[in-house]
Protein backbone atom coordinates (compact mmCIF):
# COMPACT_ATOMS: atom_id res chain seq x y z
CA UNK A 1 0.00 0.00 0.00
CA UNK A 2 1.01 3.57 -0.58
CA UNK A 3 0.34 6.86 1.15
CA UNK A 4 1.36 10.35 0.20
CA UNK A 5 2.48 11.61 3.62
CA UNK A 6 3.15 15.33 3.81
CA UNK A 7 3.85 15.29 0.08
CA UNK A 8 6.23 12.32 0.12
CA UNK A 9 5.17 8.95 -1.26
CA UNK A 10 5.60 6.17 1.28
CA UNK A 11 5.21 2.42 0.83
CA UNK A 12 3.62 0.65 3.76
CA UNK A 13 3.77 -2.89 5.06
CA UNK A 14 1.37 -2.38 7.97
CA UNK A 15 -1.46 -4.96 7.65
CA UNK A 16 -4.59 -3.42 6.04
CA UNK A 17 -6.87 -3.79 9.05
CA UNK A 18 -4.48 -1.92 11.32
CA UNK A 19 -5.25 1.75 11.90
CA UNK A 20 -3.75 4.65 10.00
CA UNK A 21 -2.51 5.80 13.41
CA UNK A 22 -0.48 2.60 13.87
CA UNK A 23 0.97 2.91 10.37
CA UNK A 24 2.01 6.53 10.91
CA UNK A 25 3.44 6.08 14.38
CA UNK A 26 4.99 2.64 14.27
CA UNK A 27 5.99 2.11 10.66
CA UNK A 28 6.72 5.69 9.55
CA UNK A 29 7.85 6.94 12.99
CA UNK A 30 5.64 10.03 12.71
CA UNK A 31 4.52 10.42 16.31
CA UNK A 32 2.69 13.76 16.20
CA UNK A 33 -0.68 12.01 15.87
CA UNK A 34 -1.11 10.82 19.44
CA UNK A 35 -2.54 7.52 20.59
CA UNK A 36 -5.00 8.80 23.19
CA UNK A 37 -8.28 6.99 23.74
CA UNK A 38 -8.05 4.79 20.61
CA UNK A 39 -11.82 4.95 20.20
CA UNK A 40 -12.39 8.25 18.45
CA UNK A 41 -13.31 10.22 21.55
CA UNK A 42 -10.33 12.45 22.30
CA UNK A 43 -9.23 13.89 18.96
CA UNK A 44 -5.49 13.60 19.62
CA UNK A 45 -4.86 11.31 16.61
CA UNK A 46 -6.58 13.61 14.09
CA UNK A 47 -4.83 13.93 10.72
CA UNK A 48 -5.98 15.22 7.35
CA UNK A 49 -6.85 12.50 4.82
CA UNK A 50 -7.24 14.03 1.37
CA UNK A 51 -7.62 17.35 3.16
CA UNK A 52 -10.39 16.27 5.54
CA UNK A 53 -9.86 15.79 9.28
CA UNK A 54 -10.08 12.13 10.29
CA UNK A 55 -9.49 10.19 13.47
CA UNK A 56 -6.46 8.12 12.46
CA UNK A 57 -7.31 5.54 15.14
CA UNK A 58 -10.63 4.78 13.42
CA UNK A 59 -9.35 4.51 9.84
CA UNK A 60 -8.20 1.07 8.69
CA UNK A 61 -5.11 1.61 6.56
CA UNK A 62 -6.60 -0.56 3.79
CA UNK A 63 -9.44 1.96 3.38
CA UNK A 64 -7.12 4.83 2.49
CA UNK A 65 -4.60 3.16 0.18
CA UNK A 66 -3.31 5.86 -2.18
CA UNK A 67 -4.62 8.76 -0.09
CA UNK A 68 -2.81 11.95 0.77
CA UNK A 69 -2.20 12.34 4.51
CA UNK A 70 -1.16 15.52 6.24
CA UNK A 71 0.18 15.50 9.78
CA UNK A 72 1.03 18.66 11.68
CA UNK A 73 4.57 18.50 10.27
CA UNK A 74 3.06 19.09 6.85
CA UNK A 75 1.22 22.28 7.75
CA UNK A 76 4.04 24.80 7.55
CA UNK A 77 7.11 25.01 5.35
CA UNK A 78 10.81 25.22 6.17
CA UNK A 79 10.54 29.01 6.17
CA UNK A 80 7.05 29.68 7.44
CA UNK A 81 4.62 28.42 10.00
CA UNK A 82 1.06 27.89 8.91
CA UNK A 83 -1.32 30.57 10.25
CA UNK A 84 -2.74 28.12 12.79
CA UNK A 85 0.71 27.16 14.06
CA UNK A 86 1.71 30.81 14.38
CA UNK A 87 -1.54 31.62 16.18
CA UNK A 88 -1.06 28.75 18.68
CA UNK A 89 2.53 29.95 19.23
CA UNK A 90 1.66 33.58 19.87
CA UNK A 91 -1.46 32.91 21.94
CA UNK A 92 0.16 30.36 24.24
CA UNK A 93 -2.44 27.78 23.23
CA UNK A 94 -0.19 24.87 24.15
CA UNK A 95 0.73 23.43 27.48
CA UNK A 96 1.73 19.75 27.53
CA UNK A 97 1.25 19.52 23.77
CA UNK A 98 -0.39 16.12 23.58
CA UNK A 99 -3.63 17.34 21.99
CA UNK A 100 -2.12 20.12 19.92
CA UNK A 101 -1.43 18.44 16.61
CA UNK A 102 -5.03 17.20 16.51
CA UNK A 103 -6.36 20.63 17.44
CA UNK A 104 -4.18 22.38 14.84
CA UNK A 105 -5.22 20.08 12.01
CA UNK A 106 -8.91 20.30 12.94
CA UNK A 107 -8.66 24.09 13.24
CA UNK A 108 -6.76 24.35 9.95
CA UNK A 109 -9.52 22.38 8.24
CA UNK A 110 -12.25 24.41 9.99
CA UNK A 111 -10.78 27.67 8.68
CA UNK A 112 -10.52 26.23 5.19
CA UNK A 113 -14.26 25.40 5.33
CA UNK A 114 -15.27 28.58 7.14
CA UNK A 115 -12.52 31.18 6.72
CA UNK A 116 -14.15 33.82 8.90
CA UNK A 117 -15.35 31.42 11.60
CA UNK A 118 -16.52 33.12 14.79
CA UNK A 119 -16.26 31.94 18.38
CA UNK A 120 -19.37 29.72 18.29
CA UNK A 121 -18.36 28.05 15.03
CA UNK A 122 -14.86 27.44 16.39
CA UNK A 123 -16.17 25.89 19.60
CA UNK A 124 -18.57 23.70 17.62
CA UNK A 125 -15.92 22.78 15.04
CA UNK A 126 -13.38 21.72 17.65
CA UNK A 127 -15.90 20.08 19.99
CA UNK A 128 -14.48 16.60 19.41
CA UNK A 129 -11.07 17.51 20.79
CA UNK A 130 -10.05 17.25 24.42
CA UNK A 131 -7.40 19.31 26.17
CA UNK A 132 -6.70 18.61 29.81
CA UNK A 133 -4.37 21.59 30.37
CA UNK A 134 -5.44 24.85 28.83
CA UNK A 135 -9.11 24.98 29.69
CA UNK A 136 -9.62 25.62 25.95
CA UNK A 137 -9.72 29.42 26.30
CA UNK A 138 -6.27 29.99 24.80
CA UNK A 139 -6.95 27.50 22.03
CA UNK A 140 -10.18 29.21 21.03
CA UNK A 141 -8.45 32.60 21.17
CA UNK A 142 -5.67 31.29 18.93
CA UNK A 143 -8.11 30.04 16.32
CA UNK A 144 -10.02 33.33 16.51
CA UNK A 145 -6.74 35.15 15.85
CA UNK A 146 -6.01 32.92 12.86
CA UNK A 147 -9.56 33.49 11.56
CA UNK A 148 -8.99 37.26 11.80
CA UNK A 149 -5.65 36.88 10.01
CA UNK A 150 -3.94 38.28 13.08
CA UNK A 151 -0.83 36.12 12.75
CA UNK A 152 2.87 36.45 11.99
CA UNK A 153 3.99 33.29 10.25
CA UNK A 154 7.76 33.97 10.22
CA UNK A 155 9.64 31.18 11.96
CA UNK A 156 12.67 33.20 12.92
CA UNK A 157 11.29 35.30 15.76
CA UNK A 158 10.50 35.32 19.45
CA UNK A 159 6.93 34.82 20.63
CA UNK A 160 5.01 37.96 21.41
CA UNK A 161 5.69 39.11 24.96
CA UNK A 162 2.86 38.51 27.35
CA UNK A 163 1.55 41.81 28.64
CA UNK A 164 0.30 42.17 32.18
CA UNK A 165 -3.16 40.73 32.56
CA UNK A 166 -3.01 38.72 29.38
CA UNK A 167 -1.79 35.56 31.06
CA UNK A 168 -4.57 33.16 31.97
CA UNK B 1 20.22 26.22 26.95
CA UNK B 2 16.73 25.48 28.17
CA UNK B 3 15.55 28.61 26.44
CA UNK B 4 17.01 27.52 23.14
CA UNK B 5 15.42 24.12 23.56
CA UNK B 6 12.05 25.80 24.00
CA UNK B 7 12.53 27.97 20.93
CA UNK B 8 13.39 25.03 18.77
CA UNK B 9 10.29 23.18 19.83
CA UNK B 10 8.13 26.19 19.14
CA UNK B 11 9.67 27.43 15.95
CA UNK B 12 10.39 24.23 14.16
CA UNK B 13 7.53 21.81 14.47
CA UNK B 14 8.69 18.53 13.07
CA UNK B 15 12.36 19.22 13.71
CA UNK B 16 12.63 16.01 15.68
CA UNK B 17 11.23 13.79 12.98
CA UNK B 18 12.70 14.23 9.56
CA UNK B 19 9.75 13.13 7.52
CA UNK B 20 10.79 11.27 4.44
CA UNK B 21 14.31 10.63 5.71
CA UNK B 22 13.72 8.37 8.67
CA UNK B 23 14.56 4.75 7.88
CA UNK B 24 11.36 2.71 7.89
CA UNK B 25 11.24 0.59 11.01
CA UNK B 26 10.04 -2.97 10.94
CA UNK B 27 6.30 -3.03 11.54
CA UNK B 28 5.35 -4.80 14.74
CA UNK B 29 3.32 -7.94 14.46
CA UNK B 30 0.07 -6.70 16.01
CA UNK B 31 -2.10 -9.53 14.94
CA UNK B 32 -1.54 -12.98 16.19
CA UNK B 33 -3.84 -14.30 13.49
CA UNK B 34 -4.32 -13.24 9.91
CA UNK B 35 -7.48 -11.62 8.67
CA UNK B 36 -8.36 -11.79 5.01
CA UNK B 37 -9.12 -8.15 4.16
CA UNK B 38 -11.31 -7.43 1.15
CA UNK B 39 -11.48 -3.95 -0.37
CA UNK B 40 -14.12 -4.00 -3.14
CA UNK B 41 -14.17 -1.14 -5.62
CA UNK B 42 -17.79 -1.39 -6.78
CA UNK B 43 -21.17 -2.24 -5.21
CA UNK B 44 -21.25 -5.50 -7.22
CA UNK B 45 -17.84 -6.51 -5.89
CA UNK B 46 -18.96 -5.63 -2.36
CA UNK B 47 -22.02 -7.88 -2.68
CA UNK B 48 -19.94 -10.73 -4.12
CA UNK B 49 -17.31 -10.35 -1.38
CA UNK B 50 -19.97 -10.33 1.35
CA UNK B 51 -21.59 -13.52 0.06
CA UNK B 52 -23.86 -14.88 2.79
CA UNK B 53 -22.02 -12.84 5.42
CA UNK B 54 -20.59 -15.83 7.26
CA UNK B 55 -17.53 -15.00 9.38
CA UNK B 56 -17.19 -11.54 7.87
CA UNK B 57 -16.88 -8.19 9.64
CA UNK B 58 -17.98 -5.17 7.63
CA UNK B 59 -16.11 -1.91 8.16
CA UNK B 60 -17.81 1.18 6.71
CA UNK B 61 -16.77 4.34 8.58
CA UNK B 62 -14.94 2.36 11.26
CA UNK B 63 -16.19 4.42 14.19
CA UNK B 64 -17.82 1.43 15.90
CA UNK B 65 -15.72 -1.47 14.60
CA UNK B 66 -12.17 -0.11 14.71
CA UNK B 67 -11.93 0.18 18.52
CA UNK B 68 -13.13 -3.44 18.73
CA UNK B 69 -10.44 -4.53 16.24
CA UNK B 70 -7.64 -2.44 17.74
CA UNK B 71 -8.33 -3.71 21.24
CA UNK B 72 -8.39 -7.31 20.05
CA UNK B 73 -11.96 -7.84 21.25
CA UNK B 74 -12.93 -8.66 17.68
CA UNK B 75 -10.82 -11.03 15.57
CA UNK B 76 -12.63 -11.71 12.31
CA UNK B 77 -11.66 -14.33 9.74
CA UNK B 78 -12.54 -11.90 6.99
CA UNK B 79 -13.05 -8.15 6.91
CA UNK B 80 -14.84 -6.19 4.20
CA UNK B 81 -13.78 -2.55 3.91
CA UNK B 82 -16.47 -0.53 2.13
CA UNK B 83 -14.55 2.75 1.79
CA UNK B 84 -13.93 2.32 -1.93
CA UNK B 85 -17.11 0.36 -2.81
CA UNK B 86 -18.98 3.30 -4.32
CA UNK B 87 -21.92 3.01 -1.92
CA UNK B 88 -22.05 6.68 -0.84
CA UNK B 89 -24.37 9.36 -2.13
CA UNK B 90 -27.82 10.90 -1.79
CA UNK B 91 -30.26 11.15 -4.69
CA UNK B 92 -33.81 12.40 -4.75
CA UNK B 93 -36.43 11.54 -7.33
CA UNK B 94 -40.26 11.72 -7.34
CA UNK B 95 -40.42 12.36 -3.62
CA UNK B 96 -38.15 9.45 -2.69
CA UNK B 97 -34.72 10.07 -1.21
CA UNK B 98 -32.15 7.30 -1.67
CA UNK B 99 -29.18 7.27 0.65
CA UNK B 100 -26.21 5.01 -0.09
CA UNK B 101 -25.06 2.85 2.83
CA UNK B 102 -21.67 4.51 3.26
CA UNK B 103 -23.01 8.06 3.05
CA UNK B 104 -21.40 9.89 5.98
CA UNK B 105 -23.69 11.03 8.79
CA UNK B 106 -22.45 14.59 8.17
CA UNK B 107 -23.84 14.52 4.62
CA UNK B 108 -27.33 13.79 5.97
CA UNK B 109 -27.46 17.11 7.82
CA UNK B 110 -29.49 19.55 5.74
CA UNK B 111 -29.71 17.14 2.79
CA UNK B 112 -32.26 14.57 4.00
CA UNK B 113 -35.85 14.89 5.27
CA UNK B 114 -36.63 15.76 8.87
CA UNK B 115 -36.28 14.33 11.43
CA UNK B 116 -33.30 12.43 9.96
CA UNK B 117 -31.38 15.62 9.24
CA UNK B 118 -31.64 16.92 12.82
CA UNK B 119 -30.85 13.50 14.31
CA UNK B 120 -27.67 13.32 12.20
CA UNK B 121 -26.55 16.59 13.76
CA UNK B 122 -26.93 15.02 17.24
CA UNK B 123 -24.22 12.42 16.46
CA UNK B 124 -20.69 12.83 17.83
CA UNK B 125 -18.59 15.74 16.58
CA UNK B 126 -17.55 17.03 13.15
CA UNK B 127 -14.92 14.36 12.51
CA UNK B 128 -17.07 11.50 13.81
CA UNK B 129 -20.02 12.67 11.68
CA UNK B 130 -17.63 12.81 8.69
CA UNK B 131 -16.45 9.23 9.23
CA UNK B 132 -19.53 7.43 10.57
CA UNK B 133 -21.97 6.14 7.95
CA UNK B 134 -25.74 5.73 7.88
CA UNK B 135 -25.34 2.02 7.04
CA UNK B 136 -23.10 1.45 10.03
CA UNK B 137 -25.57 3.25 12.26
CA UNK B 138 -28.45 1.11 11.01
CA UNK B 139 -26.38 -2.03 11.66
CA UNK B 140 -25.15 -0.95 15.11
CA UNK B 141 -25.76 -3.74 17.58
CA UNK B 142 -28.10 -2.87 20.45
CA UNK B 143 -25.81 -1.53 23.12
CA UNK B 144 -26.30 -1.87 26.86
CA UNK B 145 -24.77 1.51 27.66
CA UNK B 146 -24.69 3.52 24.47
CA UNK B 147 -27.47 4.29 21.98
CA UNK B 148 -25.21 3.88 18.96
CA UNK B 149 -27.97 3.24 16.43
CA UNK B 150 -29.48 6.64 17.04
CA UNK B 151 -30.45 7.24 13.40
CA UNK B 152 -32.76 4.24 13.63
CA UNK B 153 -35.49 6.30 15.35
CA UNK B 154 -35.90 8.88 12.54
CA UNK B 155 -35.72 6.08 9.94
CA UNK B 156 -38.51 4.23 11.78
CA UNK B 157 -40.59 7.44 11.96
CA UNK B 158 -40.03 8.04 8.24
CA UNK B 159 -41.07 4.48 7.36
CA UNK B 160 -37.71 3.97 5.62
CA UNK B 161 -36.91 0.92 3.51
CA UNK B 162 -33.62 -0.93 3.56
CA UNK B 163 -32.09 -2.51 0.46
CA UNK B 164 -29.60 -5.18 1.45
CA UNK B 165 -27.71 -8.19 0.11
CA UNK B 166 -26.88 -11.52 1.71
CA UNK B 167 -28.17 -15.10 1.78
CA UNK B 168 -31.00 -15.43 -0.76
CA UNK B 169 -29.80 -12.40 -2.72
CA UNK B 170 -30.85 -8.78 -2.68
CA UNK B 171 -34.07 -7.58 -1.07
CA UNK B 172 -35.81 -4.43 0.09
CA UNK B 173 -37.79 -4.43 3.34
CA UNK B 174 -39.13 -1.99 5.90
CA UNK B 175 -36.66 -0.70 8.46
CA UNK B 176 -38.93 -2.27 11.13
CA UNK B 177 -38.47 -5.73 9.57
CA UNK B 178 -34.78 -5.16 8.95
CA UNK B 179 -34.08 -4.22 12.58
CA UNK B 180 -36.20 -7.10 13.88
CA UNK B 181 -34.40 -9.66 11.70
CA UNK B 182 -31.27 -11.29 13.00
CA UNK B 183 -29.63 -12.24 9.71
CA UNK B 184 -26.24 -11.07 8.45
CA UNK B 185 -27.06 -8.58 5.72
CA UNK B 186 -24.96 -6.07 3.80
CA UNK B 187 -26.90 -2.79 3.71
CA UNK B 188 -26.67 -1.16 0.29
CA UNK B 189 -29.15 1.71 0.46
CA UNK B 190 -31.84 3.39 2.54
CA UNK B 191 -34.98 4.73 0.86
CA UNK B 192 -37.09 7.42 2.47
CA UNK B 193 -40.29 8.97 1.13
CA UNK B 194 -40.40 12.71 1.65
CA UNK B 195 -42.79 13.20 4.61
CA UNK B 196 -45.43 15.92 4.80
CA UNK B 197 -43.89 17.01 8.09
CA UNK B 198 -41.11 15.79 10.34
CA UNK B 199 -39.70 16.89 13.67
CA UNK B 200 -37.23 15.88 16.36
CA UNK B 201 -36.75 16.51 20.07
CA UNK B 202 -33.79 15.39 22.13
CA UNK B 203 -32.29 15.68 25.57
CA UNK B 204 -29.38 18.07 25.15
CA UNK B 205 -25.81 16.81 25.33
CA UNK B 206 -23.41 18.50 27.73
CA UNK B 207 -20.70 18.17 25.09
CA UNK B 208 -19.89 16.40 21.84
CA UNK B 209 -18.23 13.45 23.56
CA UNK B 210 -21.56 12.33 25.01
CA UNK B 211 -24.16 10.16 23.44
CA UNK B 212 -27.60 11.73 23.18
CA UNK B 213 -29.41 10.13 26.12
CA UNK B 214 -32.79 9.98 24.45
CA UNK B 215 -34.39 11.48 21.34
CA UNK B 216 -37.84 11.30 19.76
CA UNK B 217 -38.58 11.37 16.03
CA UNK B 218 -41.98 12.10 14.50
CA UNK B 219 -42.97 12.24 10.85
CA UNK B 220 -46.23 12.41 8.92
CA UNK B 221 -46.35 10.30 5.79
CA UNK B 222 -48.73 8.06 3.86
CA UNK B 223 -49.42 5.98 7.01
CA UNK B 224 -50.23 8.95 9.22
CA UNK B 225 -47.94 10.18 11.98
CA UNK B 226 -45.25 7.68 13.02
CA UNK B 227 -43.33 8.27 16.25
CA UNK B 228 -40.14 6.53 17.39
CA UNK B 229 -37.60 6.92 20.17
CA UNK B 230 -33.93 6.10 20.58
CA UNK B 231 -32.33 5.75 23.99
CA UNK B 232 -35.43 4.53 25.83
CA UNK B 233 -34.18 0.94 25.59
CA UNK B 234 -31.25 -0.89 24.05
CA UNK B 235 -32.53 -0.20 20.54
CA UNK B 236 -34.70 2.37 18.80
CA UNK B 237 -38.40 1.57 18.66
CA UNK B 238 -41.76 2.89 17.51
CA UNK B 239 -44.25 4.20 20.07
CA UNK B 240 -47.53 2.53 18.96
CA UNK B 241 -49.66 3.92 21.84
CA UNK B 242 -48.74 7.45 20.79
CA UNK B 243 -49.39 6.75 17.10
CA UNK B 244 -52.80 5.20 17.86
CA UNK B 245 -53.81 8.09 20.12
CA UNK B 246 -52.89 10.57 17.38
CA UNK B 247 -54.85 8.56 14.79
CA UNK B 248 -57.80 8.70 17.21
CA UNK B 249 -57.67 12.48 17.28
CA UNK B 250 -55.69 13.08 20.50
CA UNK B 251 -53.69 16.29 20.78
CA UNK B 252 -49.92 16.30 21.37
CA UNK B 253 -50.11 16.31 25.16
CA UNK B 254 -52.81 13.66 25.23
CA UNK B 255 -50.99 11.36 22.82
CA UNK B 256 -47.67 11.83 24.64
CA UNK B 257 -49.11 10.98 28.05
CA UNK B 258 -49.15 7.24 27.38
CA UNK B 259 -45.69 7.00 25.78
CA UNK B 260 -44.01 5.36 28.76
CA UNK B 261 -46.26 2.31 28.38
CA UNK B 262 -44.50 1.46 25.09
CA UNK B 263 -40.97 1.24 26.50
CA UNK B 264 -38.97 -0.63 29.12
CA UNK B 265 -36.30 1.89 30.05
CA UNK B 266 -33.08 0.83 31.71
CA UNK B 267 -30.54 2.30 34.11
CA UNK B 268 -27.14 2.90 32.55
CA UNK B 269 -24.16 5.21 32.73
CA UNK B 270 -26.04 7.92 30.81
CA UNK B 271 -29.30 8.10 32.77
CA UNK B 272 -31.61 6.21 35.07
CA UNK B 273 -34.73 4.37 33.99
CA UNK B 274 -36.74 6.80 36.11
CA UNK B 275 -35.29 9.77 34.25
CA UNK B 276 -36.02 8.20 30.89
CA UNK B 277 -39.61 7.31 31.87
CA UNK B 278 -40.18 10.80 33.21
CA UNK B 279 -38.71 12.62 30.22
CA UNK B 280 -40.15 10.49 27.42
CA UNK B 281 -43.69 11.98 27.44
CA UNK B 282 -42.20 15.48 27.51
CA UNK B 283 -39.93 14.76 24.55
CA UNK B 284 -42.81 13.20 22.63
CA UNK B 285 -44.98 16.23 23.28
CA UNK B 286 -42.14 18.52 22.24
CA UNK B 287 -41.52 16.63 19.00
CA UNK B 288 -45.24 16.55 18.14
CA UNK B 289 -45.48 20.25 18.94
CA UNK B 290 -42.76 20.93 16.38
CA UNK B 291 -44.52 19.02 13.60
Amino acid sequence: MKLLVNGIERDLETPPLESLLTALREELAITSPKAGCLQGGCGACTVLVDGEPRRACLVPIGAVDGASVTTVEGLGTDRELSPIQAAFFDNYATQCGFCVSGFMLAAHSLLEREPGAGRDQIIEGLAGHMCRCTGYVKIVEAVEAAARGDVDTRRDREPETLTEGSQA
Amino acid sequence: MARRHLRLRHLRPGAWVRIGESPPSTPKAHMTHSTNVLVPTSPEEAVASFGDGGGITVVAGGTIVMPELSSGRLRPERALLLAKAGLAGITSENGTVRIGATTPVLALVGATPEPLSTFAAYVGDYEIRSQATIGGNVCAAPAAESPRGDLQAPLLALGARVRSAGAGGERTESIDDFLAGGEDRLVLELEVDQPTRGAAAALGRPHAHNYTIMAVAAAEGADGVLVAVSGAGPRAQRLPSVEQALAGGADAAGAAAGAAADVSPHDDALASAWYRSTMLPRLVEQALGRL
